[in-house]
Protein backbone atom coordinates (compact mmCIF):
# COMPACT_ATOMS: atom_id res chain seq x y z
CA UNK A 1 0.00 0.00 0.00
CA UNK A 2 1.42 3.32 -1.24
CA UNK A 3 -0.83 5.05 1.15
CA UNK A 4 -1.91 3.98 4.65
CA UNK A 5 -5.17 5.03 6.89
CA UNK A 6 -3.52 8.57 8.13
CA UNK A 7 -2.58 9.51 5.06
CA UNK A 8 -5.83 8.93 4.03
CA UNK A 9 -7.51 10.95 6.67
CA UNK A 10 -5.36 13.65 6.15
CA UNK A 11 -6.27 14.05 2.48
CA UNK A 12 -9.85 13.62 3.45
CA UNK A 13 -9.46 16.20 6.11
CA UNK A 14 -8.08 18.87 3.30
CA UNK A 15 -10.70 17.79 0.88
CA UNK A 16 -13.39 18.27 3.88
CA UNK A 17 -15.38 15.00 2.83
CA UNK A 18 -16.45 12.89 6.17
CA UNK A 19 -16.09 9.36 5.48
CA UNK A 20 -17.63 6.57 6.99
CA UNK A 21 -15.49 3.53 8.32
CA UNK A 22 -15.80 1.19 5.84
CA UNK A 23 -15.07 4.21 2.93
CA UNK A 24 -12.35 4.92 4.83
CA UNK A 25 -10.47 1.50 4.40
CA UNK A 26 -12.08 0.75 0.60
CA UNK A 27 -9.80 4.46 -0.03
CA UNK A 28 -6.87 3.28 1.47
CA UNK A 29 -6.93 0.27 -0.99
CA UNK A 30 -8.02 2.06 -3.76
CA UNK A 31 -6.43 5.29 -3.62
CA UNK A 32 -3.11 3.69 -2.82
CA UNK A 33 -3.52 1.61 -6.57
CA UNK A 34 -4.53 4.97 -8.55
CA UNK A 35 -0.98 6.11 -7.17
CA UNK A 36 0.58 3.21 -7.85
CA UNK A 37 -1.10 3.49 -10.96
CA UNK A 38 -0.26 7.73 -11.90
CA UNK A 39 3.54 6.51 -10.48
CA UNK A 40 4.07 5.31 -14.03
CA UNK A 41 4.76 9.27 -14.91
CA UNK A 42 8.36 9.07 -13.04
CA UNK A 43 9.75 7.15 -16.30
CA UNK A 44 8.75 9.77 -18.01
CA UNK A 45 12.37 11.57 -19.54
CA UNK A 46 10.68 15.36 -18.86
CA UNK A 47 13.86 17.17 -18.47
CA UNK A 48 13.86 20.63 -19.58
CA UNK A 49 9.53 20.17 -20.92
CA UNK A 50 7.53 23.10 -20.51
CA UNK A 51 4.64 22.69 -18.09
CA UNK A 52 1.35 22.89 -20.04
CA UNK A 53 -0.78 25.73 -19.21
CA UNK A 54 -3.00 25.61 -21.70
CA UNK A 55 -4.07 22.73 -24.70
CA UNK A 56 -3.59 25.33 -27.35
CA UNK A 57 -1.12 27.36 -25.80
CA UNK A 58 -2.71 30.83 -25.95
CA UNK A 59 -2.91 32.90 -23.44
CA UNK A 60 -5.61 34.15 -21.16
CA UNK A 61 -8.09 36.47 -22.58
CA UNK A 62 -8.99 39.73 -20.55
CA UNK A 63 -11.50 42.05 -20.55
CA UNK A 64 -12.46 45.45 -19.44
CA UNK A 65 -13.55 45.76 -15.74
CA UNK A 66 -17.00 46.62 -16.23
CA UNK A 67 -20.24 45.65 -14.17
CA UNK A 68 -22.18 43.35 -17.04
CA UNK A 69 -25.04 41.77 -14.93
CA UNK A 70 -27.71 42.93 -12.72
CA UNK A 71 -27.68 41.87 -9.00
CA UNK A 72 -30.35 38.55 -8.79
CA UNK A 73 -29.55 37.55 -5.68
CA UNK A 74 -32.81 36.76 -4.65
CA UNK A 75 -33.35 34.34 -7.71
CA UNK A 76 -29.87 33.00 -6.62
CA UNK A 77 -30.66 32.20 -3.22
CA UNK A 78 -33.81 30.00 -3.95
CA UNK A 79 -31.67 27.26 -3.94
CA UNK A 80 -29.93 28.09 -0.59
CA UNK A 81 -30.54 25.48 2.09
CA UNK A 82 -31.15 28.45 4.80
CA UNK A 83 -31.05 32.59 3.81
CA UNK A 84 -32.29 35.02 6.44
CA UNK A 85 -32.65 38.90 5.01
CA UNK A 86 -30.31 37.80 1.88
CA UNK A 87 -27.11 36.68 4.04
CA UNK A 88 -26.73 32.56 3.97
CA UNK A 89 -26.93 30.80 7.57
CA UNK A 90 -24.47 29.12 8.72
CA UNK A 91 -23.19 27.43 12.28
CA UNK A 92 -21.89 29.44 14.49
CA UNK A 93 -18.05 30.83 13.54
CA UNK A 94 -16.89 33.49 16.36
CA UNK A 95 -17.60 32.73 20.23
CA UNK B 1 -45.70 7.42 -39.31
CA UNK B 2 -42.16 6.54 -37.81
CA UNK B 3 -41.06 10.06 -36.84
CA UNK B 4 -38.59 8.35 -33.98
CA UNK B 5 -36.88 6.51 -36.71
CA UNK B 6 -36.08 10.08 -38.68
CA UNK B 7 -33.33 12.14 -38.42
CA UNK B 8 -33.04 15.46 -37.39
CA UNK B 9 -32.27 16.67 -41.33
CA UNK B 10 -35.41 14.66 -42.36
CA UNK B 11 -37.60 16.27 -39.66
CA UNK B 12 -36.05 19.68 -40.56
CA UNK B 13 -37.95 18.83 -43.97
CA UNK B 14 -40.76 17.26 -42.78
CA UNK B 15 -41.89 20.08 -40.62
CA UNK B 16 -40.47 23.09 -43.64
CA UNK B 17 -43.15 21.15 -46.04
CA UNK B 18 -45.59 20.95 -43.37
CA UNK B 19 -46.31 16.73 -43.14
CA UNK B 20 -46.69 17.20 -39.51
CA UNK B 21 -46.37 20.02 -36.40
CA UNK B 22 -43.60 20.38 -34.30
CA UNK B 23 -45.96 19.26 -31.40
CA UNK B 24 -47.05 16.27 -32.84
CA UNK B 25 -43.63 14.98 -33.05
CA UNK B 26 -42.75 16.07 -29.59
CA UNK B 27 -46.27 14.13 -28.23
CA UNK B 28 -44.62 11.24 -30.29
CA UNK B 29 -41.20 11.19 -29.02
CA UNK B 30 -42.76 11.77 -25.38
CA UNK B 31 -44.90 9.03 -25.57
CA UNK B 32 -41.57 6.78 -26.78
CA UNK B 33 -39.35 7.63 -23.69
CA UNK B 34 -43.00 6.85 -21.35
CA UNK B 35 -42.91 3.78 -22.63
CA UNK B 36 -39.50 2.78 -23.26
CA UNK B 37 -37.30 4.36 -20.21
CA UNK B 38 -38.06 2.11 -17.54
CA UNK B 39 -35.71 -0.38 -19.93
CA UNK B 40 -33.42 2.16 -19.88
CA UNK B 41 -33.42 5.03 -17.39
CA UNK B 42 -31.67 6.98 -19.80
CA UNK B 43 -33.60 9.99 -18.45
CA UNK B 44 -33.52 11.91 -15.07
CA UNK B 45 -36.15 14.39 -15.92
CA UNK B 46 -38.70 14.47 -18.33
CA UNK B 47 -39.52 18.10 -19.55
CA UNK B 48 -43.05 17.10 -20.98
CA UNK B 49 -44.79 20.11 -20.40
CA UNK B 50 -41.91 22.50 -21.10
CA UNK B 51 -41.45 20.92 -24.63
CA UNK B 52 -44.98 20.82 -25.91
CA UNK B 53 -44.57 24.89 -25.07
CA UNK B 54 -41.92 25.41 -27.02
CA UNK B 55 -43.29 22.99 -29.68
CA UNK B 56 -46.64 25.36 -29.98
CA UNK B 57 -44.39 28.50 -30.11
CA UNK B 58 -42.32 26.66 -33.03
CA UNK B 59 -45.03 25.96 -34.83
CA UNK B 60 -46.49 29.55 -34.60
CA UNK B 61 -42.67 30.90 -35.19
CA UNK B 62 -42.78 28.76 -38.79
CA UNK B 63 -46.54 29.64 -39.56
CA UNK B 64 -45.63 33.61 -39.21
CA UNK B 65 -42.13 32.94 -41.53
CA UNK B 66 -40.36 33.27 -38.20
CA UNK B 67 -38.35 29.56 -38.46
CA UNK B 68 -35.13 29.52 -36.70
CA UNK B 69 -32.51 26.92 -37.98
CA UNK B 70 -33.63 24.10 -35.86
CA UNK B 71 -37.52 25.35 -35.41
CA UNK B 72 -39.36 22.22 -33.69
CA UNK B 73 -36.66 19.70 -33.73
CA UNK B 74 -36.74 18.11 -30.47
CA UNK B 75 -33.16 17.21 -28.11
CA UNK B 76 -32.23 16.02 -25.27
CA UNK B 77 -29.94 17.55 -23.38
CA UNK B 78 -27.51 15.54 -20.86
CA UNK B 79 -27.86 17.01 -17.61
CA UNK B 80 -24.75 18.75 -17.12
CA UNK B 81 -26.15 22.09 -18.70
CA UNK B 82 -27.77 24.24 -16.27
CA UNK B 83 -31.36 24.72 -17.47
CA UNK B 84 -33.35 27.84 -16.61
CA UNK B 85 -36.48 26.84 -14.24
CA UNK B 86 -35.93 22.59 -14.56
CA UNK B 87 -33.95 20.62 -11.96
CA UNK B 88 -29.52 20.33 -13.22
CA UNK B 89 -28.88 17.31 -11.27
CA UNK B 90 -25.16 16.48 -13.18
CA UNK B 91 -26.25 12.67 -11.98
CA UNK B 92 -25.22 13.72 -8.07
CA UNK B 93 -27.31 13.79 -4.74
CA UNK B 94 -25.78 16.62 -4.23
CA UNK B 95 -27.81 18.76 -6.72
CA UNK B 96 -30.79 16.51 -6.58
CA UNK B 97 -32.34 19.55 -5.28
CA UNK B 98 -31.00 22.21 -7.75
CA UNK B 99 -33.03 24.43 -10.09
CA UNK B 100 -31.05 26.28 -12.20
CA UNK B 101 -31.48 29.87 -12.43
CA UNK B 102 -30.12 30.14 -15.71
CA UNK B 103 -29.16 28.79 -19.17
CA UNK B 104 -26.26 27.40 -20.05
CA UNK B 105 -24.56 29.06 -23.44
CA UNK B 106 -25.19 26.11 -25.75
CA UNK B 107 -29.02 25.88 -23.88
CA UNK B 108 -29.64 29.16 -24.45
CA UNK B 109 -28.59 29.19 -28.37
CA UNK B 110 -30.03 25.89 -29.45
CA UNK B 111 -33.41 27.18 -28.00
CA UNK B 112 -32.92 30.41 -29.65
CA UNK B 113 -32.50 28.60 -32.74
CA UNK B 114 -36.02 26.79 -32.10
CA UNK B 115 -34.95 23.35 -30.14
CA UNK B 116 -37.51 21.32 -28.38
CA UNK B 117 -36.13 20.54 -25.02
CA UNK B 118 -37.72 16.71 -24.62
CA UNK B 119 -35.85 16.46 -21.10
CA UNK B 120 -32.65 15.92 -19.29
CA UNK B 121 -30.56 12.86 -19.59
CA UNK B 122 -28.74 10.32 -17.00
CA UNK B 123 -24.72 10.51 -16.81
CA UNK B 124 -22.17 9.56 -14.51
CA UNK B 125 -21.79 11.64 -10.87
CA UNK B 126 -20.75 14.98 -12.23
CA UNK B 127 -19.19 13.06 -15.70
CA UNK B 128 -16.82 10.82 -13.54
CA UNK B 129 -17.30 7.65 -15.17
CA UNK B 130 -16.95 5.90 -18.08
CA UNK B 131 -20.30 3.19 -17.65
CA UNK B 132 -22.96 5.21 -16.57
CA UNK B 133 -22.69 3.06 -13.14
CA UNK B 134 -21.81 6.29 -10.88
CA UNK B 135 -25.07 8.26 -11.41
CA UNK B 136 -27.31 8.74 -8.24
CA UNK B 137 -30.23 7.50 -9.96
CA UNK B 138 -28.61 4.61 -11.07
CA UNK B 139 -27.28 3.28 -14.33
CA UNK B 140 -28.36 3.44 -17.72
CA UNK B 141 -28.64 -0.13 -20.08
CA UNK B 142 -27.87 -0.18 -23.16
CA UNK B 143 -30.46 -0.36 -26.01
CA UNK B 144 -28.49 -3.28 -27.89
CA UNK B 145 -28.26 -5.51 -24.57
CA UNK B 146 -29.96 -4.31 -21.41
CA UNK B 147 -27.28 -5.92 -19.68
CA UNK B 148 -24.80 -4.00 -20.57
CA UNK B 149 -23.55 -0.47 -19.99
CA UNK B 150 -23.66 1.71 -22.66
CA UNK B 151 -20.72 3.61 -21.58
CA UNK B 152 -20.11 6.82 -20.04
CA UNK B 153 -20.53 9.10 -18.97
CA UNK B 154 -22.76 11.07 -21.42
CA UNK B 155 -24.50 7.31 -21.14
CA UNK B 156 -28.13 8.59 -21.23
CA UNK B 157 -27.76 10.80 -24.47
CA UNK B 158 -25.88 7.62 -26.18
CA UNK B 159 -28.88 5.39 -25.21
CA UNK B 160 -31.51 8.13 -26.00
CA UNK B 161 -30.17 8.84 -29.17
CA UNK B 162 -29.55 4.89 -29.68
CA UNK B 163 -33.19 3.87 -28.99
CA UNK B 164 -34.89 6.70 -31.18
CA UNK B 165 -36.19 8.30 -27.82
CA UNK B 166 -34.46 12.02 -29.59
CA UNK B 167 -32.55 11.98 -33.12
CA UNK B 168 -29.84 14.35 -31.21
CA UNK B 169 -28.98 14.90 -27.60
CA UNK B 170 -25.74 17.31 -26.00
CA UNK B 171 -22.78 15.56 -24.52
CA UNK B 172 -19.82 16.36 -22.84
CA UNK B 173 -16.62 14.72 -23.13
CA UNK B 174 -13.23 15.47 -20.71
CA UNK B 175 -11.33 11.74 -21.61
CA UNK B 176 -13.74 10.17 -23.65
CA UNK B 177 -17.50 10.81 -22.47
CA UNK B 178 -18.69 11.51 -26.04
CA UNK B 179 -17.01 9.61 -27.99
CA UNK B 180 -16.41 5.91 -25.92
CA UNK B 181 -21.17 5.92 -25.07
CA UNK B 182 -21.17 6.75 -29.02
CA UNK B 183 -18.96 3.70 -29.98
CA UNK B 184 -20.92 1.46 -27.28
CA UNK B 185 -24.27 2.19 -28.97
CA UNK B 186 -23.35 2.66 -32.44
CA UNK B 187 -24.01 6.11 -32.60
CA UNK B 188 -22.06 9.55 -34.13
CA UNK B 189 -20.48 11.27 -31.03
CA UNK B 190 -18.29 14.53 -31.80
CA UNK B 191 -15.66 16.45 -29.41
CA UNK B 192 -14.74 19.61 -30.83
CA UNK B 193 -11.62 21.33 -30.39
CA UNK B 194 -11.13 22.78 -26.90
CA UNK B 195 -12.37 26.58 -26.62
CA UNK B 196 -15.03 26.14 -29.40
CA UNK B 197 -18.15 25.43 -27.51
CA UNK B 198 -18.54 27.63 -24.59
CA UNK B 199 -18.44 26.15 -21.15
CA UNK B 200 -21.00 28.50 -19.70
CA UNK B 201 -23.34 27.04 -17.44
CA UNK B 202 -22.02 23.52 -17.78
CA UNK B 203 -21.27 22.24 -14.74
CA UNK B 204 -17.33 21.73 -14.37
CA UNK B 205 -15.67 18.61 -14.08
CA UNK B 206 -12.30 19.51 -15.21
CA UNK B 207 -11.58 22.78 -16.95
CA UNK B 208 -8.61 22.45 -19.16
CA UNK B 209 -10.12 19.13 -20.84
CA UNK B 210 -14.27 19.67 -20.96
CA UNK B 211 -15.90 20.59 -23.95
CA UNK B 212 -19.54 20.26 -25.08
CA UNK B 213 -20.27 18.46 -28.30
CA UNK B 214 -23.10 15.99 -29.75
CA UNK B 215 -24.55 12.61 -30.17
CA UNK B 216 -26.78 11.73 -33.01
CA UNK B 217 -27.32 9.14 -35.62
CA UNK B 218 -25.38 10.96 -38.78
CA UNK B 219 -22.85 13.01 -39.46
CA UNK B 220 -25.07 15.83 -41.31
CA UNK B 221 -27.03 15.96 -37.99
CA UNK B 222 -24.35 16.48 -35.79
CA UNK B 223 -23.13 19.29 -38.08
CA UNK B 224 -26.26 20.91 -38.27
CA UNK B 225 -26.16 20.93 -34.47
CA UNK B 226 -22.75 22.21 -33.84
CA UNK B 227 -23.20 25.05 -36.26
CA UNK B 228 -25.37 26.25 -33.55
CA UNK B 229 -23.37 25.55 -30.46
CA UNK B 230 -19.95 26.70 -31.39
CA UNK B 231 -18.85 30.20 -31.76
CA UNK B 232 -17.16 32.73 -29.45
CA UNK B 233 -18.85 33.50 -25.90
CA UNK B 234 -17.95 36.11 -23.61
CA UNK B 235 -18.93 34.10 -20.95
CA UNK B 236 -16.58 31.43 -21.13
CA UNK B 237 -13.44 32.92 -20.30
CA UNK B 238 -11.61 30.05 -22.05
CA UNK B 239 -13.81 29.80 -25.31
CA UNK B 240 -11.76 31.17 -28.46
CA UNK B 241 -12.66 33.78 -30.99
CA UNK B 242 -11.70 31.55 -34.01
CA UNK B 243 -14.59 31.84 -37.06
CA UNK B 244 -16.91 28.92 -37.18
CA UNK B 245 -16.94 27.30 -40.62
CA UNK B 246 -20.02 26.31 -42.19
CA UNK B 247 -20.34 22.73 -40.93
CA UNK B 248 -23.04 21.76 -42.86
CA UNK B 249 -21.88 23.13 -46.73
CA UNK B 250 -18.00 21.10 -46.25
CA UNK B 251 -19.63 17.90 -45.96
CA UNK B 252 -20.27 17.49 -48.86
CA UNK B 253 -16.54 17.99 -50.00
CA UNK B 254 -15.06 14.80 -51.15
CA UNK B 255 -12.10 13.51 -49.22
CA UNK B 256 -10.26 12.45 -51.92
CA UNK B 257 -6.39 12.96 -51.29
CA UNK B 258 -7.10 13.15 -47.14
CA UNK B 259 -3.95 11.49 -45.36
CA UNK B 260 -4.91 9.29 -42.64
CA UNK B 261 -2.51 8.76 -39.96
CA UNK B 262 -2.91 5.54 -38.32
CA UNK B 263 -1.70 5.18 -34.58
CA UNK B 264 0.83 1.90 -34.69
CA UNK B 265 0.45 2.05 -30.60
CA UNK B 266 -3.21 1.92 -30.68
CA UNK B 267 -3.43 -1.73 -32.10
CA UNK B 268 -1.49 -3.22 -29.39
CA UNK B 269 -2.47 -5.48 -27.40
CA UNK B 270 -5.39 -4.46 -25.33
CA UNK B 271 -7.72 -4.05 -28.19
CA UNK B 272 -9.94 -6.51 -28.25
CA UNK B 273 -8.92 -8.38 -32.08
CA UNK B 274 -12.53 -8.46 -33.56
CA UNK B 275 -13.08 -4.84 -32.52
CA UNK B 276 -9.05 -4.12 -33.87
CA UNK B 277 -10.64 -5.60 -37.29
CA UNK B 278 -13.41 -3.51 -37.96
CA UNK B 279 -11.48 -1.01 -37.37
CA UNK B 280 -9.14 -1.56 -40.18
CA UNK B 281 -12.10 -2.17 -42.27
CA UNK B 282 -13.61 1.07 -41.82
CA UNK B 283 -10.16 2.82 -42.47
CA UNK B 284 -10.17 0.60 -45.60
CA UNK B 285 -13.28 1.68 -46.37
CA UNK B 286 -11.95 5.27 -46.13
CA UNK B 287 -9.21 4.25 -48.51
CA UNK B 288 -11.43 3.56 -50.73
CA UNK B 289 -13.23 6.85 -51.21
CA UNK B 290 -10.19 8.57 -51.97
CA UNK B 291 -8.30 8.59 -48.51
CA UNK B 292 -4.56 7.67 -47.98
CA UNK B 293 -3.61 6.06 -44.95
CA UNK B 294 -0.11 5.50 -43.26
CA UNK B 295 1.26 4.57 -40.22
CA UNK B 296 2.58 7.33 -37.41
CA UNK B 297 4.24 6.64 -34.14
CA UNK B 298 3.18 8.63 -30.99
CA UNK B 299 6.30 7.34 -28.52
CA UNK B 300 4.23 8.81 -25.50
CA UNK B 301 0.84 8.38 -26.17
CA UNK B 302 0.88 5.28 -23.31
CA UNK B 303 1.19 7.56 -20.91
CA UNK B 304 -2.15 9.22 -21.86
CA UNK B 305 -4.33 7.71 -19.07
CA UNK B 306 -1.95 7.88 -15.81
CA UNK B 307 -1.61 12.18 -17.17
CA UNK B 308 -5.01 12.09 -17.24
CA UNK B 309 -5.54 10.75 -14.00
CA UNK B 310 -3.58 13.51 -12.18
CA UNK B 311 -5.15 16.57 -14.22
CA UNK B 312 -8.39 15.58 -13.99
CA UNK B 313 -8.83 14.92 -10.82
CA UNK B 314 -7.07 17.97 -9.95
CA UNK B 315 -9.04 20.03 -11.53
CA UNK B 316 -11.75 18.22 -10.19
CA UNK B 317 -11.04 18.55 -6.70
CA UNK B 318 -10.95 22.40 -7.20
CA UNK B 319 -14.24 22.82 -9.16
CA UNK B 320 -15.78 20.64 -6.82
CA UNK B 321 -14.82 23.07 -3.32
CA UNK B 322 -17.78 25.02 -4.35
CA UNK B 323 -20.23 22.58 -2.91
CA UNK B 324 -20.41 23.49 0.56
CA UNK B 325 -23.54 23.12 1.80
CA UNK B 326 -23.60 26.52 2.00
CA UNK B 327 -25.24 28.29 -1.33
CA UNK B 328 -26.63 25.40 -3.08
CA UNK B 329 -26.52 21.59 -3.41
CA UNK B 330 -27.48 19.22 -0.48
CA UNK B 331 -26.78 20.25 3.05
CA UNK B 332 -26.42 17.60 5.82
CA UNK B 333 -29.03 18.13 8.76
CA UNK B 334 -27.89 18.41 12.66
CA UNK B 335 -24.29 19.27 11.86
CA UNK B 336 -22.53 20.71 14.44
CA UNK B 337 -19.36 23.84 13.66
CA UNK B 338 -18.75 24.84 10.38
CA UNK B 339 -16.20 22.29 9.45
CA UNK B 340 -18.41 19.56 10.35
CA UNK B 341 -21.28 21.15 7.75
CA UNK B 342 -19.03 21.07 5.10
CA UNK B 343 -17.15 17.74 6.04
CA UNK B 344 -20.84 15.70 6.13
CA UNK B 345 -22.36 17.99 3.50
CA UNK B 346 -19.65 16.51 0.99
CA UNK B 347 -19.61 13.20 2.45
CA UNK B 348 -23.39 12.71 1.87
CA UNK B 349 -23.91 14.42 -1.40
CA UNK B 350 -21.19 13.07 -3.16
CA UNK B 351 -20.68 8.85 -4.50
CA UNK B 352 -17.90 7.08 -4.38
CA UNK B 353 -15.94 7.62 -7.38
CA UNK B 354 -16.44 11.52 -6.95
CA UNK B 355 -15.15 11.06 -3.66
CA UNK B 356 -12.22 9.27 -4.95
CA UNK B 357 -11.46 11.34 -7.85
CA UNK B 358 -11.70 14.42 -5.03
CA UNK B 359 -9.29 12.98 -3.02
CA UNK B 360 -6.80 11.69 -5.32
CA UNK B 361 -6.67 15.27 -6.80
CA UNK B 362 -6.53 16.92 -3.61
CA UNK B 363 -3.25 14.36 -3.09
CA UNK B 364 -1.53 15.31 -6.15
CA UNK B 365 -1.82 18.94 -5.50
CA UNK B 366 -0.83 18.85 -1.84
CA UNK B 367 2.75 20.14 -0.29
CA UNK B 368 5.49 17.82 -1.13
CA UNK B 369 3.43 15.87 -3.99
CA UNK B 370 2.59 19.08 -6.45
CA UNK B 371 6.51 18.38 -8.28
CA UNK B 372 6.14 14.84 -8.35
CA UNK B 373 2.74 14.49 -9.92
CA UNK B 374 0.71 17.58 -11.23
CA UNK B 375 3.89 19.45 -12.38
CA UNK B 376 5.08 15.75 -13.68
CA UNK B 377 1.82 15.68 -15.41
CA UNK B 378 1.41 18.84 -17.52
CA UNK B 379 5.04 18.08 -18.87
CA UNK B 380 3.84 14.69 -19.93
CA UNK B 381 0.76 16.11 -20.82
CA UNK B 382 2.88 18.15 -23.48
CA UNK B 383 5.00 15.31 -24.73
CA UNK B 384 1.79 13.87 -25.63
CA UNK B 385 0.11 16.86 -27.32
CA UNK B 386 3.39 17.55 -29.52
CA UNK B 387 2.97 13.78 -30.45
CA UNK B 388 -0.37 14.58 -31.75
CA UNK B 389 1.24 17.88 -33.39
CA UNK B 390 4.02 16.15 -35.27
CA UNK B 391 1.76 13.73 -36.78
CA UNK B 392 -0.49 16.56 -38.03
CA UNK B 393 2.15 17.82 -39.77
CA UNK B 394 2.04 14.99 -42.17
CA UNK B 395 -1.46 13.68 -42.01
CA UNK B 396 -4.66 15.00 -41.88
CA UNK B 397 -6.71 12.65 -39.16
CA UNK B 398 -5.96 10.29 -36.85
CA UNK B 399 -7.85 7.13 -36.74
CA UNK B 400 -8.10 4.32 -34.48
CA UNK B 401 -10.36 2.27 -32.32
CA UNK B 402 -12.69 4.67 -29.76
CA UNK B 403 -13.06 1.70 -27.38
CA UNK B 404 -10.61 -1.43 -26.19
CA UNK B 405 -14.18 -4.03 -26.25
CA UNK B 406 -17.80 -3.47 -27.24
CA UNK B 407 -19.94 -2.57 -24.48
CA UNK B 408 -19.69 -4.68 -20.91
CA UNK B 409 -21.89 -5.72 -18.75
CA UNK B 410 -22.99 -4.03 -15.83
CA UNK B 411 -21.20 -4.61 -12.53
CA UNK B 412 -17.80 -6.08 -14.72
CA UNK B 413 -15.41 -2.99 -13.86
CA UNK B 414 -17.26 -1.64 -11.18
CA UNK B 415 -14.92 -2.60 -8.37
CA UNK B 416 -11.96 -1.73 -10.25
CA UNK B 417 -10.74 1.66 -11.13
CA UNK B 418 -8.39 1.42 -12.99
CA UNK B 419 -9.80 -1.28 -15.54
CA UNK B 420 -12.57 1.17 -15.38
CA UNK B 421 -9.87 4.31 -16.27
CA UNK B 422 -8.25 2.40 -19.39
CA UNK B 423 -11.55 2.57 -21.21
CA UNK B 424 -10.88 5.77 -22.35
CA UNK B 425 -7.57 5.00 -23.24
CA UNK B 426 -7.71 6.06 -27.03
CA UNK B 427 -9.25 8.57 -26.27
CA UNK B 428 -7.62 10.68 -23.64
CA UNK B 429 -4.81 12.12 -25.76
CA UNK B 430 -7.43 14.58 -27.64
CA UNK B 431 -8.43 16.00 -24.56
CA UNK B 432 -4.82 16.26 -23.35
CA UNK B 433 -4.04 18.24 -26.49
CA UNK B 434 -7.81 19.85 -27.21
CA UNK B 435 -8.08 18.13 -30.40
CA UNK B 436 -11.64 17.89 -32.08
CA UNK B 437 -12.17 14.46 -31.96
CA UNK B 438 -15.22 11.54 -33.18
CA UNK B 439 -16.93 8.26 -33.03
CA UNK B 440 -18.32 6.45 -36.03
CA UNK B 441 -21.03 3.74 -36.33
CA UNK B 442 -18.16 1.33 -38.17
CA UNK B 443 -20.04 -1.93 -37.86
CA UNK B 444 -20.53 -4.77 -34.92
CA UNK B 445 -18.76 -7.61 -32.58
CA UNK B 446 -21.23 -10.50 -31.39
CA UNK B 447 -24.26 -7.94 -31.94
CA UNK B 448 -22.46 -5.11 -30.48
CA UNK B 449 -21.91 -2.20 -31.85
CA UNK B 450 -17.89 -0.78 -32.52
CA UNK B 451 -17.02 2.50 -33.33
CA UNK B 452 -13.94 4.56 -35.26
CA UNK B 453 -12.00 7.03 -33.67
CA UNK B 454 -10.57 9.87 -35.64
CA UNK B 455 -8.62 12.75 -34.39
CA UNK B 456 -8.27 15.87 -36.18
CA UNK B 457 -6.31 19.09 -35.84
CA UNK B 458 -6.69 22.53 -33.51
CA UNK B 459 -10.44 23.80 -35.45
CA UNK B 460 -10.86 21.19 -38.04
CA UNK B 461 -13.90 19.24 -37.00
CA UNK B 462 -14.86 19.72 -40.36
CA UNK B 463 -11.92 17.38 -41.79
CA UNK B 464 -13.87 14.83 -39.09
CA UNK B 465 -17.34 15.73 -40.13
CA UNK B 466 -16.44 14.97 -44.37
CA UNK B 467 -15.11 11.60 -43.25
CA UNK B 468 -17.82 10.90 -41.61
CA UNK B 469 -20.54 12.15 -43.79
CA UNK B 470 -18.78 10.35 -46.75
CA UNK B 471 -18.29 6.87 -44.93
CA UNK B 472 -21.90 6.88 -43.85
CA UNK B 473 -23.03 7.41 -47.64
CA UNK B 474 -20.77 4.02 -47.88
CA UNK B 475 -22.53 1.86 -45.30
CA UNK B 476 -25.41 1.48 -43.62
CA UNK B 477 -24.14 0.64 -40.10
CA UNK B 478 -25.63 3.83 -38.52
CA UNK B 479 -28.69 2.80 -39.98
CA UNK B 480 -29.46 -0.19 -37.60
CA UNK B 481 -31.36 0.07 -34.66
CA UNK B 482 -31.12 -2.15 -31.83
CA UNK B 483 -34.15 -4.90 -31.30
CA UNK B 484 -37.16 -3.98 -29.81
CA UNK B 485 -36.72 0.32 -30.47
CA UNK B 486 -37.22 0.24 -34.14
Amino acid sequence: MSLDKDQVQQIATLARLKLKPEEHAELVDKLSRIVDFVDHLSAADTEGVIPMAHPLDVAQRLRQDVVTEPNERDRYQENAPSVTEGLYLVPKVIE
Amino acid sequence: MDLHAKTLTELAAGLDSGDYLSVELTQALLDRIAAHDEKLNAMITVTGDEALAAAAKADADRAAGNAGTLCGLPLIHKDIFCTRGVRTSCGSKMLDNFVSPYDATVVERLAAAGAVMLGKANMDEFAMGSSNETSYYGPVRNPWDLDRSPGGSSGGSAASVAARFTPAATATDTGGSIRQPAALTNTIGIKPTYGRVSRYGMVAFASSLDQAGVITRTAEDAARLLGVMAGFDERDSTCLDEPVPDYAADLGNSIKGLKIGVVRQHFDEGLDADCGARVREAIAALESLGATAVEVDMPNIDLSVPTYYVVAPAECSSNLSRFDGVRFGHRAKDTGDLFDLYCRSRGEGFGDEVKRRIMTGTYVLSAGYYDAYYLKAQQVRHLIADDFKRAFEDVDVIAGPTSPTAAFKLGAKVDDPITMYLNDIYTIGANLGGFPAMSIPCGFVGGLPVGLHLVGHHFDESALLRCAHAYQQETDWHTRCPEGFA
